[in-house]
Parts: structure tokens; sequence; C-alpha cells
């Protein structure tokens, strides 16, 4: 009985039972890691994978712009310099100084929080509208300038013949999911903490957080610095994994369709966006695999996110969480649909309370 | 090149100006950051191609019917799209991207990725100040010029102007004044994306048309606007004729101009914004303290 790992499986075993088990959504979610971490070893197919490391990059991609716009409510729209600088700055390092793959992520994901940093101090100034279409811009320069300078930075075709960091697919799969759940689970800590209650507190009413001794341009400035470095690490991962790093990283398209797969999932969840690139991404690219489909692919992509906004305006994940889960009227917490009474304060649930009425 | 740069700075500008003015419009009445905006200008110059290659319209008939038809087009597209969101800003945002990009892939899906050409209205070169100018040119400048002065007339001396400005100052005022609110809104999309449309087919026969047509503009609309400051008719007037000059110049003056010039003119833009971060004559709007 007193087998010490016997005691911690137990022990992992009511953790799960009481803290997982409660509530559908989290089940969801170990389903989800679960079936990420065993997928390679179950059904190895090389398309399969390739567009599971997509999904992931993008994932993370989404939830850092989830942390800018979503709780410090600076609506980037520019998103995609970010991933750029980082993507750029890995390559043009391990291409042109001869740096290791493992290296040079880290250095292009540091460049990418500099960058973060210099927009942020330009944007600290601006507010709401004026701030989305400026941040538009910054991406669009860079572009010029790349594009300007063709010797350096390989002009269109962009910078090409990188290492990947692993040497079979299996292993960049690995290395994004884990890259991936480690950003998105960092992002969600950090968004549940003191730090993220700030940034809901900038983004309802900046002049009272300030009039509430909170220093707002710092904590936007690291706001910025954050959101850049997890955003820069997925240029650089993306970078690695395509062996190219090319102009089409910095392209409108791409903030925008970050734009869209945050506010489709629901803004201010960080899981909220990854959902979103979890269900867009993968159903774009089967759908883009039929012939007949092929060149419809965009078009049903915007048309699916046009009806799906006309019945969830607030995102998908809130209106999911909502069928499932109800919230408890007296202690606030969140319990399963079915349930009776609360899980923690046994008050009665509004279901119930209803159908007594009745 | 003075006179080159002075001539295409104006008719740029002019361009710029009619986007800009109804992009203004739709933002100061409805507060919505409309992204198809130039999507409508790039249906219109289709729209006036089809009428005018295909089905060998007189030039005339086929500009007023593309300009009508893409009109008719937004109001439905905002009252099937936009209005059932209207509360959730972010979802109109987004609602409004998804829109210029279902038009970019219908266009791709019609007409293909092709480059098509439109032959001019007005043939023949004007000479004004030593520089050629080609008539269909000086057609861009002055429908440009009658149509920005249009919309100073109908905001400026009629009702529906009237309602439009007072919407814009303070939209729950307007209402309690008795101003059908939406329909005020709808009324400022019509003429917006009308003023759009415009700009779309007096251009089209100068540059290009191709499915990717919207995204240069939008950018560097977005650029004026926000140079202008957000809401003001003045602002968008005048940053639109200060970036049609800059691009002009950096085209004309500097060494891989054609590449530098939207970064030129987008960092102007920050570097306004960053000595006056409401734009050149920004409106201070209630609701945003």
């Amino acid at each position: 009985m007193t087998n010490p790992l016997a005691f911690a499986v137990r022990q992992a075993w009511v953790n799960l039972k009481s803290e997982v088990f409660v509530l559908p959504s989290r089940i969801l979610v170990l389903a989800w890691v679960l079936a990420l971490l065993v997928l390679p070893l179950v059904y190895p197919d090389p398309y399969v994978l390739r567009i599971i490391i997509f999904t992931c990059l993008y994932a993370i991609l989404a939830a850092s712009w989830d942390l800018l716009a979503g709780y410090a409510g600076q609506v980037n729209f520019g998103h995609a310099l970010f991933f750029g600088a980082g993507a750029y700055t890995s390559a043009l390092l391990s291409l042109k100084a001869g740096l290791p793959p493992w290296i040079t992520v880290w250095i292009g994901a540091a460049v990418a929080t500099a960058v973060g940093c210099a927009v942020g101090t330009l944007c600290l100034r601006l507010r709401g509208s004026y701030l989305s279409l400026a941040t538009l811009a910054f991406p669009l320069i860079a572009i010029g300038l790349l594009f300007a300078f063709p010797g350096f930075s390989g002009g269109e075709l962009g910078v090409s013949g990188l290492k990947s960091l692993a040497a079979t697919r299996t292993g960049n799969y690995y290395i994004a999911v884990l890259s991936m759940f480690a950003c998105v689970f960092g992002l969600w800590k950090l968004a549940n903490s003191n730090f993220g209650l700030v940034l809901h507190a900038i983004r309802d009413d900046e002049v009272a957080a300030r009039a509430s001794g909170i220093n707002t341009p710092r904590y936007k400035l690291a706001v910025f610095a954050i959101s850049a470095l997890v955003a820069g690490l997925a240029g650089a991962l993306f970078a690695h994994f395509i062996r190219i790093a090319g102009p089409s990283t910095l392209e409108t398209a791409l903030s925008f369709q970050v734009v869209i797969w945050g506010i489709f999932g629901g803004v201010a969840t960080i899981y909220g966006p990854v959902i979103a690139v979890f269900t867009l991404y993968p159903l774009t690219d089967w759908l883009g695999s039929f012939k007949a489909l092929g060149e419809l692919r965009l078009l049903i992509f915007a048309v699916v996110v046009l009806l799906v906004l006309l019945f969830m305006p607030r995102g998908l994940s809130p209106w999911v969480r909502d069928k499932i889960e109800t919230l408890c009227p007296r202690c606030k917490q969140r319990n399963g649909r079915w349930k009776p009474v609360c899980r923690l304060c046994g008050a009665p649930l509004k279901a119930v309370l209803a159908a007594r009425s009745r | 090149m003075l006179q080159d740069i002075l001539v295409t700075g104006l008719v740029n500008g002019g361009v710029y100006a009619l986007l800009a003015v109804g992009f203004s419009l739709i933002f100061g009445v409805a507060r919505i950051v409309n992204i198809a905006h130039t999507a409508f200008y790039m249906l219109a110059a289709y729209c006036f191609y089809t009428l005018l290659v295909t089905f060998n319209l007189p030039v005339l008939f086929a500009a007023v019917v593309a300009v009508a038809a893409v009109t008719a087009l937004s109001v439905v597209c905002y009252k099937l799209v936009i209005e059932p969101v209207r509360e959730h800003e972010s979802a109109v945002l987004i609602a409004t991207i998804a829109l210029a990009l279902v038009f970019q892939e219908l266009m791709l899906v019609a007409f293909g990725g092709n480059f098509l050409g439109i032959p001019s209205a007005v043939e023949g070169v004007a000479t004004l100040l030593g520089v050629n100018i080609p008539y269909q040119r000086l057609l861009i400048l002055v429908v440009a010029a009658a149509m920005l002065i249009g919309t100073w007339l109908v905001l400026y001396r009629t009702r529906l102007g009237l309602a439009i400005r007072a919407t814009a100052n303070d939209l729950e005022v307007a209402s309690l004044m008795g101003m059908n609110v939406g329909r005020v809104a709808m009324a400022t999309v019509a003429i917006s994306v009308a003023l759009a449309s415009i700009a779309g087919v007096v251009v089209a026969p100068v540059f290009v048309v191709d499915p990717l047509m919207w995204l240069a503009p939008l950018v560097t609309m977005l650029a004026i606007v926000v140079l202008g400051g957000l809401g003001s008719l003045k602002g968008s007037l005048i940053g639109a004729l200060i970036i049609g000059y800059v691009e002009a110049i950096t085209v004309f003056a500097l060494p891989a101009g054609a590449f530098l010039k939207g970064a030129v003119a987008l960092s102007i833009m920050v570097a306004v914004l960053l000595i006056r971060p409401d734009g050149l004559f920004g409106v201070a709007f209630e609701e945003e303290r």
C-alpha cells in the first residue's frame, strides 16, 4: 500500500476525477491533447501530419493574437509582422551565418520581441480603430523594404534552402505539437493570472485602470512583447518546417486570416482561436484536396465564416460552451449541463429552478 | 518630371479621395470599418468590363448600370450580413473581411486570374503645362471633382445630409430626435459604395482589372483615412492629396521607387500618427473619451 508509485498514480487519478471529469469542456481538452500525442503512432500518414503541423503553428499565432487583441484590446491588424520577423531572422541567420536551427529559432523569437516592443512603443498613444489601421501598415512597410533590397532578402522568392529542425516528419510533428501545447498553455496561464486581469481592465477602461494606479503603458508594451515573442517563435518554426521564408509570411492576407481565426473562435479566451484554427484550417485544406473544389476553397472558407457569424456572433467556442455547460448562479463556477445542483456550492442550477417554477 | 509629379499626384489623389471619403462616411455614421469597401470598387470595375466588352453596351449606359448594380448589391449585403450582427463590433469587422474574400473568389471563378484591359472611354491626349495627359486621366479628375462636390452638396444642403451628419455626431441623440438611424446608416452605405464604384468605373480603363485589385488601394485608403482623421471628410480629402503626391514623388524621384511607394506612404501615416494620434483632423468621439 505504501508503494510511492501506486500512491502517485492514485493521486493523479483522484485529481483527474475531481478536476477534469467534472466538466465536459475539460474532458474535450484532455481528449484533444491525447489524440494529438498518439496520432503519429496510430495513423502516420504524411499528409495528415503535415496539415496538423501547419495547424499547430497557426494555432500558436492565433493564440498570441488573442492575448494582444482579446485581452488587452490592442486589435492588431498586422500580426503577420511578428510571424515574418521570426521567420526571416531565423532563416537569414541559419543560411548566412551557418548557425544551427535550434539556436536561430530562439534568436528569431528574440528579434520578433524587439520588433514587438518597437511597434508597441509607436502604438502606445493610439487607440481603437486608429491602432488597428496603423498596425496594418507595418508588415507592408517591411515587405516594401524586402522587395527594395532583393540581394539581401531574396525579394519575391524569399530565403530558401533551410535546414529543418528534426530529420523525420514525425520528429517535426512532435516539435510543433509540443511547442503548441507549451505556448497555448503558457498564454492561457498568463491570461488567467493577475497580469491577465490587468489586461482586461486596460481593454475595458484605460483611464480607470490608470486611475487605479496601473502603469498602463508598461503593461501594453509588455503584452506587445510577449505576443510578438510567441508569434515570432511560431514564424521561425514555420520557416524551418517549410524550409523557406518568403514574403507570404508578412502578407496582409495572413494578418486578416489571424483576425478571422481569433474572432471566429471567440476573443479573450486563448483556447477560442486555437479551436478556430483546428476547425477551419484542416477543413479548408481538406476541401481544397477535392479537384472540383480546389478553386473554391477560399470562397467556402469565407462563406462558412459568414454563416457561422450570423448564428454565433460571439464566436464558436463561447456558443458551444454555453450549450454544454451552465454557470452556477451563486458561486459563478461552471457546471455540466446535466447537473441538478452546483458541484461546488450545492446551489440549484438555473435549469432546475426554471423547471420547479413551472 | 516636376509636371509629371504634379499631374500624376493630382489624378491619383482624386481617385483616393473618392474611396477615402466614402469609407470615412460609413465609419463616421455606423462605426463600421468596412474592409470590403475597395472590393465594391473591384466589383464595379468587373461589372463595367462585362457590360462594355461582353455585351457591347454604350459607355455611359454601362457605367451607370454598373454603379447602380453594385450600389444595390451593397445595400443587400448590408441588410443580410452586417445588420444582424451590428451590436457585435468584432463580428462586423470579420464579416466585412469575409465579404471581400467572397467577392474576390467569385470574380476569380467567373473571370479567372487574368489581367483584363478595358478600352478607354475617351481616346486622345491633351497637353497641359507641357505634359501629355490622356483624356481618360482628365476624365478621372473631372469625375472625382464632380462627385466630391456632389457629396458635399448632399451632406450640407439636404435633409438626408443633415441626418447623416447628426447621426455621425451623436447616434443616440439623433435617434431620440426621431431619426431612423438604421435607415440613415443604410443610405450612408449606399452613398459610400456608390462613390467607390464610380471610382472603380473611371479607373478601370487606366489600371488593369484583376481579382486582387482591391488590396493595394485598400491599404492606401486606410492610410489616408487614418492620416486625415477617422470620420473627417476634410481630413480624407487632404490626406488623399498628400498620399497621392507622396506616391508620385517616390515613383518618379527614387530608385526602386515603385516597390517603395507603399512603404513611404505608410511611413508618412505612421509619422503623422506619432505627432497627432487622432490624425490631422481627427474627430473626438463621445463614447471613446
